[in-house]
């Protein structure tokens, strides 16, 4: 067991003065972090656009592509997320 | 680099092609300039051949070109910028075709990569918007007319433009223009990348157990559609939203 610990600490020590483990770790966690907000925030637009669709389907199509413009502009915050994970891999 | 003991190539081989012409000028061909030059051609011979042909009932390729003109004033212009848009609808129109073009090589069997998944011409034409909607709107509204109405929007208590104005500033000059170019090369690397995870899956199950490729191929089935569809998708928001810009810059906010 103590050697067990003993020798994940030392690999996790490695990764540390290496760098690239954390890095890939920090990659990871920004792109998951940066996605969940976008998450949310698309299903608010497209949920909202369904509404607006169905209270008045002769409306649709201004909804649909307002709802498009809405996920474009949310969708924005997780592509950046995306590019830092890019930027980041070892 | 290998994860979950699979041969995945490093990211750079994936969008990095050798340069096979003009090596070392600043006309360098790589496969990306190649896909590019398809692109435009496949552009600019769809109008041509189908303005060439005439005939009151539109048919074969002048059908295609008509649907698309359709599409973009009436999904794009019409709901944007209104019945003063109508002379953008060939710009907006060309737009659209070039970079849907461009996309769709992201799934045609033996080129399979979106032009797009490279930085230099979503900026170019991210740049090409903005010096379009910037003038269009010193043009409809005079020089300082246009900075008040974009930095000082109506209808906010005085104090707070302190916050507003920079806020503004930084969205409509500066992150507007990176925001398109990076919206549409991002999508196009994540598809890019989410095929070749799945293709390079497939294949390695393949050698190895053969059954347990039928999941991973299913799903880059699946994805190739999916991809046809966000490539379709994104060349309608980078459009619609050039529009929406110029439209913005033609009618402020009153």
């Amino acid at each position: 067991m103590l050697s067990l610990i003993a020798s994940t600490i030392s690999i996790l020590a490695a990764a540390v003065t290496e760098g690239e483990g954390l890095k890939a770790i920090g990659a990871g966690l920004g792109y998951g972090l940066a996605a969940i907000g976008p998450g949310i925030g698309i299903g608010i637009v497209v949920g909202a656009a369904i509404d607006a669709m169905t209270r008045q389907p002769e409306s649709a199509g201004t909804a649909r592509t307002t709802m498009f413009l809405g996920i474009a502009f949310t969708e924005a915050l997780a592509l950046i997320g995306f590019v830092v994970f890019i930027l980041l891999l070892p | 680099m290998k994860i979950l003991a699979l041969e995945f190539p490093p990211v750079s081989h994936l969008f990095e092609w050798p340069d096979f012409a003009f090596e070392g000028t600043p006309l360098a061909m790589n496969k990306t300039v190649l896909i590019y030059l398809f692109a435009f051609a496949l552009t600019l011979g769809l109008f041509l051949l189908a303005g060439s042909k005439k005939g009151l009932v539109p048919r074969g390729i002048s059908h295609v070109a008509e649907g698309g003109i359709n599409f973009v004033e009436d999904s794009i212009v019409a709901q944007t910028m209104g019945p003063d848009g109508k002379k953008y609808v060939p710009f907006l129109t060309t737009m659209f075709f070039f970079i849907f073009f461009s996309n769709i090589f992201e799934v045609i069997p033996f080129i399979q990569f979106p032009a797009n998944a490279r930085m230099a011409v979503p900026i170019a034409m991210a740049l090409m918007v903005w010096v379009i909607y910037n003038f269009l709107g010193v043009k409809n509204q005079g020089f300082f007319g246009y900075i008040k109405n974009s930095l000082f929007p109506p209808g906010v208590p005085k104090a707070l433009y302190i916050i507003v104005t920079p806020i503004e500033f930084f969205s409509v000059f500066i992150i507007r223009p990176l925001s398109l170019a990076i919206r549409l090369w991002a999508n196009m690397v994540a598809g890019h990348l989410l095929l070749v995870t799945f293709a390079v899956l497939s294949a390695t199950l393949w050698d190895s157990t053969y059954v347990g490729a039928v999941a991973p191929a299913a799903m880059l089935i699946l994805m190739t559609g999916f991809e046809i569809l966000v490539s379709f998708l994104q060349a309608f928001i980078f459009t619609i939203l050039t529009a929406v810009y110029m439209g913005g810059a033609i009618h402020p906010e009153h």
